[in-house]
């Protein structure tokens, strides 16, 4: 009895409280923010606001923080498939590289190719490479219970050494003089804009709404949910565990793979070590923060982005150095994600009551 | 224990309850399911601490903001779920967290636990291993764990529900020779129990103390009326078999468990349309492993399971399904293998056949109509299909469970404790449920814990002892004693009436 009734109690934070958790939890943020802006000898209200107008004062501040938010959002969306079946999959970095690595093979080897025809190809070879990068550490989770955890972060280190492998080695531009790059992509491989950004934006919300029918609609989601809940329930269900788990990972890393593609095509028009900065564990966060669901991702993902533009922008506008508006990223993210404790938990004074409530 | 009372949210878990226990005396707390009984323990035990009341220990007002005050005020709580540490001794467990001093005198402390089990009537040899032990002997270790805490209070949750007859005649004759010493209050909703070990027995109802009793003035009538407000029908209806065709039939069924060890070693049985089976054992007997070898969830490694005359070893769940054999499965873990408990009713009844019709959309409008179904058959009380399941009650969530299971119109059913954790009007209904299925031709097999229930509802009784059967008995023919004695193992042609 005990146990169903923790259940209950746990589950009477309504959504309102939970809103005013959360908000109360950014006003803190700034607050302690403040108080740090106040100690190195800057106006709180001044930075804020520069952090606004940094992130969407102009159309063009707007873009580029789009531009960041776009691989945050899609790799997200492949996070969160992996999270609603309980696999810990940390190697969307590793899965975006690969990604990438697969699209830059026809943009670097059939650069002349038809557009039309070179850019789904290297879309499919995208999410193809990321796929499988993901579905070998689900293979063996499968099917020798693994911990997936850490083999996909392993994954993400083969995944970085291959691609400087290819920098370094053979894929490098013989034409830079010795420098280790890798030649940039004919303008046939390069996404072309849609209303000033890359189309990849168009993807993102075509994947999100595809992601949330796929999840929360079709048998297949029904499937991830219900595994992820519990394996034993899965199986008594009749459903094929090791299969639900390897197809899953398997769209994850592929959708992680496609963002690898977006940023080698239309971001970095080539290939490099740090193709990802770091979009593919930022994801975990802001995909955690969505709650896994996907029509939340974008929003968050754009914050977030906002967030880090913005941030940027004050190194510029106050002459702050770079790690003192990273502070300032950590404590909001602190304060953001410490809340989500006191929606799960209560903490009362010790012989006090929980509830101001007497039992008539 | 005056005036208590404690909410959680919305729900009023404990109403203004009062009562007190003397030393020297027997306490039982007896009440259905979410009466209540388990938060008041966990208030005493300083897990919870109440939103009004007092507790007075001899006489003193005491306020208990931990379990370490209630410890410190005597109070020793033994739960249900004994929390051991498997790989440590009974003695390493029994000192553990306690002793401040850095060394440990091995020596003393042996004599120690040896002169409070002579006092008492312990049985333990203080160097074994928790995960060496029978059920009865972890459970002498958890007393002897709080006694050693020096607790004089010992509250008992639900003390015998794992133990076997034999097993829990021992346990009272422990208890009764304890309580000159302390007080005890046992927690529990077994009447027959209540009548033979305890001195004074509170019955609490919705949170409420609905009336408290000498047990010698009392009887199972008045308690049974006490705890569910209304007469209850405390006998089990056991209708004849009536069909005779053979349904199951296992042959020499061997299974390997997760850890490597023989779980099932030739189980041989069969059961009629009709019919009633019920599988009696001790806990871990091998009875999870022979539900689910009937569902194709167990790899099998030798033997034979025929359904109808046709072959299922080796076959996938979908795959029997797919045979068109309606084979219904109600498992122990109902929250944790028969249903999704953060999902909602309509996607947990279709959990078993979402993957039917084209597309790649479930029919969620099918599934709704039966969950509406379900509500209106078994009366489950929710506040909307919608809900999740783990909101409701555990009656109730074994009820949607049931209703989805029986809803599929088996030819067989396969039951493990359908009724565990569920208070008495409850488990009514369901055997209910299970006779008028069994009147419809089903043949059941029904694995309890209860002897008594499985006396009085089963056609025919299956012994597991070790992943073994030992012994199948016509309950007519034998006494509840003798089933215990097949559970712990003794040779079947010793028990009159046993064959295998």
């Amino acid at each position: 009895m005990t146990k169903y009734f923790k259940m209950t109690a746990r589950s009477d934070c309504s959504k309102r409280e939970a809103a005013i958790i959360r908000s109360s939890a950014i006003v803190l943020s700034l607050v302690a923010a403040g108080v740090f802006i106040l100690i190195i000898g800057h106006n709180p209200l001044a930075v804020y606001w520069s952090m606004l107008d940094g992130a969407f004062g102009t159309a063009y501040r707007i873009t580029e923080t789009m531009r960041r938010a776009v691989p945050l959002v899609i790799a997200s969306l492949g996070i969160a498939v992996a999270f609603r079946l309980k696999f810990w999959n940390i190697g969307a970095d590793g899965q975006i590289m690969m990604g990438a690595l697969g699209a830059s093979y026809f943009a670097l080897n059939h650069g002349n190719m038809h557009p039309l025809l070179l850019l789904p190809v290297m879309a499919l070879a995208g999410i193809l490479c990321g796929g499988i990068w993901g579905a070998i550490p689900a293979f063996f989770r499968a099917k020798f219970r693994t911990n997936e955890t850490i083999f996909t972060l392993m994954m993400n280190y083969i995944a970085l050494k291959i691609i400087t492998y290819l920098q370094y080695g053979p894929w490098k531009d013989p034409a830079a003089m010795g420098f280790p790059k890798i030649p940039g992509f004919s303008q046939n491989a390069v996404l072309p804009d849609v209303l000033g950004l890359h189309a990849g934006w168009i993807i993102a919300l075509v994947l999100t709404a595809l992601m949330h029918v796929y999840i929360i609609y079709t048998k297949r989601g029904f499937e991830v949910m219900v595994t992820g809940e519990s394996e034993n329930t899965s199986r008594y269900a009749g459903m094929n565990v090791s299969r639900i788990i390897i197809v899953t990972i398997f769209i994850s890393g592929g959708i992680c793979g496609l963002a690898g593609m977006i940023e080698a095509s239309a971001v970095n028009k080539t290939l490099s070590v740090d193709i990802t900065k770091g979009a593919g564990y930022t994801a975990i966060i802001t995909c955690w923060l969505a709650g896994l669901r996907a029509p939340a991702i974008p929003v968050v993902c754009v914050l977030f982005a906002a967030m880090i533009q913005g941030g940027t922008f004050i190194q510029m506008a106050f002459q702050m150095p770079q790690s003192a508006a990273q502070i300032l990223q950590g404590l909001i993210l602190f304060f953001v994600l410490g809340s989500e404790f006191f929606i799960r938990y209560r903490l009362t004074p010790a012989g006090k009551s929980i509830i101001q409530q007497d039992g008539e | 224990m005056a005036g208590i009372s404690k909410s959680f949210g919305e729900v009023k878990a404990n109403v203004n309850i009062t009562f007190s226990v003397n030393y020297g005396e027997i306490y039982a707390l007896l009440g259905e399911n979410g009466a209540g009984k388990s938060t008041l323990m966990n208030i005493l035990s300083g897990v919870y601490t109440p939103d009004s009341g007092s507790i007075y220990i001899r006489g003193r007002e005491k306020k208990f903001t931990s379990p370490s005050d209630s410890i410190a005020a005597g109070i020793g709580m033994i739960h249900q779920h004994f929390k051991l540490i498997e790989v440590m001794s009974a003695m390493e467990n029994i000192i553990i967290g306690q002793d401040h001093s850095f060394f440990i005198s091995k020596k003393k402390l042996r004599r120690v636990i040896n002169t409070v089990s002579e006092k008492y009537g312990f049985n333990i040899d203080p160097d074994k291993k928790i995960s060496d032990m029978s059920v009865g002997e972890k459970q002498t270790v958890e007393i002897l764990k709080v006694l050693y805490r020096g607790a004089d209070i010992l509250i008992l949750d639900e003390p015998t529900a794992v133990l076997t007859p034999q097993e829990t005649a021992k346990l009272f004759s422990i208890l009764n020779r304890m309580k000159e010493r302390c007080a005890i209050i046992i927690i529990t909703h077994k009447l027959n129990e209540v009548m033979e070990i305890s001195d004074r027995i509170s019955v609490l109802r919705k949170g409420k103390v609905a009336g408290t009793v000498h047990t010698r003035e009392t009887g199972p009538m008045e308690l049974t009326r006490l705890m569910v407000d209304r007469q209850v029908d405390l006998s089990i209806e056991k209708p004849p078999v009536s069909a005779s065709e053979q349904v199951l039939q296992v042959e020499k069924l061997c299974v390997t468990g997760s850890d490597g060890i023989p779980a099932l070693t030739d189980v041989s049985f069969s059961v009629r349309s009709g019919e009633i089976m019920g599988v009696a054992g001790v806990a871990g007997s091998g009875q999870r492993e022979l539900c689910e070898s009937l569902q194709g969830l167990q790899k099998i490694k030798s033997g034979s399971i025929k359904f109808q005359g046709r072959e299922i070893v080796g076959c996938s769940p979908r795959e029997i399904i797919e045979l068109g054999l309606r084979i219904s499965f109600i498992p122990e873990d109902r929250l944790g293998m028969g249903l999704v408990p953060t999902m909602n009713m309509i996607d947990n009844v279709m959990l078993k056949d979402y993957y039917r019709g084209k597309g790649p959309f479930p029919d969620r409008e099918t599934a709704r109509k039966r969950a509406g179904n379900i509500v209106k058959a078994f009366n489950v009380h929710t506040p909307g299909i919608e809900h999740s399941v783990s909101k409701l009650s555990g009656g109730n969530i074994q009820k949607v469970l049931l209703g989805r299971e029986i809803g599929s119109n088996p030819d067989f059913l396969v039951t493990a404790y359908p009724t565990r954790g569920l208070d008495i009007g409850s488990s009514h209904l369901i055997y209910d449920e299970l006779n008028r299925q069994k009147k419809k031709g089903v043949g059941i097999l029904y694995v309890g814990e209860d002897l008594a229930v499985l006396m009085s509802l089963c056609d025919r009784i299956l012994i597991m002892y070790e992943g073994r059967v030992n012994g199948i008995v016509d309950p007519e023919s034998v006494t509840i004693e003798d089933i215990g004695l097949l559970m712990m193992g003794a040779d079947t042609r010793t028990v009159k009436g046993a064959s295998l």
